[in-house]
């Protein structure tokens, strides 16, 4: 018989065994008025760090809208891939600079 | 026209500074330093114009990006000199530099409308070309302190951004 407090610490024991790979956190570095490479292994739920190494203030701001990050320089801020698929960013305050990353399904995580 | 040539003298001076300069040709770092700055003073109020006069929204956006990005390098140009104890040195350069951008920026004011819009935008992409070329070709090499250089040298990566911009800009303003 399974007493209920055996169940409470037996779910989150299943559901650890259970819960796909974690999701990744992923700097970008932008430095000479550039974005660094996009991560090759983008997937929904991973996380970017925008981290300003520049003098400048950049952003970095998805064209869709999904995610709009304010960089002073030296400062860094983080966006959650929320949806898979393509996604084109820039910076607001100089548009030549840009960077295209592509976001896959969480299908492919649990191996 | 004039245009070209005003810039032309701008960037002769900088390749052959007259007898002034008699003991060198090359200018000293005093010298760079303030022509750096000045280049930087002078596309900060052609940027003021054009924030004031402007019709365009993307090039008003573009002259704010002047105005905001070469006040940040200006700012960390006075703190470097400030800091390797050296006084910007006016000199002919730097003069002839200002006397065309004043005369310019006196055209450009009797400008208004998209005619205004062009010729800021047209002027922006000669005069971010004749700086860069001096930054590369004589600025950044002749530079003897280091950290004066590597300030150059972002200074030229910007500025390159900036004139990539600027011909973005000008491909999409009304003729």
């Amino acid at each position: 018989m399974v007493s209920s407090r055996n169940f409470l610490l037996a779910v989150p024991l299943l559901a650890g065994l259970c819960v796909p790979a974690e999701a990744a956190r992923y700097i970008v570095t932008i430095q000479g008025m550039a974005f660094g490479k996009a991560p090759p292994l983008l997937r929904v739920g991973d996380t970017i760090v925008w981290r300003n190494k520049d003098i400048l203030r950049h952003s970095a701001t998805a064209r869709s809208g999904a995610f709009d990050v304010d960089l002073a320089p030296g400062k860094e801020g983080e966006a959650t891939m929320k949806q898979a698929g393509p996604v084109d960013v820039f910076c607001r305050y100089h548009p030549t600079m840009e960077v295209k990353l592509m976001v896959a399904g969480t299908k492919g995580r649990t191996e | 026209m004039f245009r070209e040539s005003l810039f032309a003298i701008a960037a002769i001076l900088l390749i052959a500074p007259p007898a002034a300069l008699a003991e060198s040709t090359k200018p000293n770092d005093a010298q760079i330093a303030h022509i750096a700055y000045t280049a930087g003073a002078l596309d900060i109020a052609a940027g003021k114009q054009a924030i004031a006069k402007s019709t365009d929204p993307k090039v008003k956006s573009f002259a704010e990006e002047m105005v905001r990005d070469h006040q940040a390098v200006n700012d960390k140009a006075l703190a470097l000199v400030k800091k390797l104890n050296v006084t910007p040195e006016d000199n002919p350069t730097s003069q002839s530099l200002t006397k065309a951008a004043d005369t310019k920026r006196a055209e450009l004011d009797k400008l208004s409308g998209a005619a205004f819009d062009r010729a800021y935008i047209d002027n922006e992409v000669a005069y971010h070309k004749t700086v860069n070329s001096a930054l590369k070709d004589t600025l950044i090499p002749d530079a003897q302190n280091g950290e004066l250089k590597a300030l150059l040298e972002q200074g030229l990566t910007l500025f390159t951004a900036h004139q990539m911009h600027a011909e973005e800009i000008a491909k999409s303003v009304a003729q």
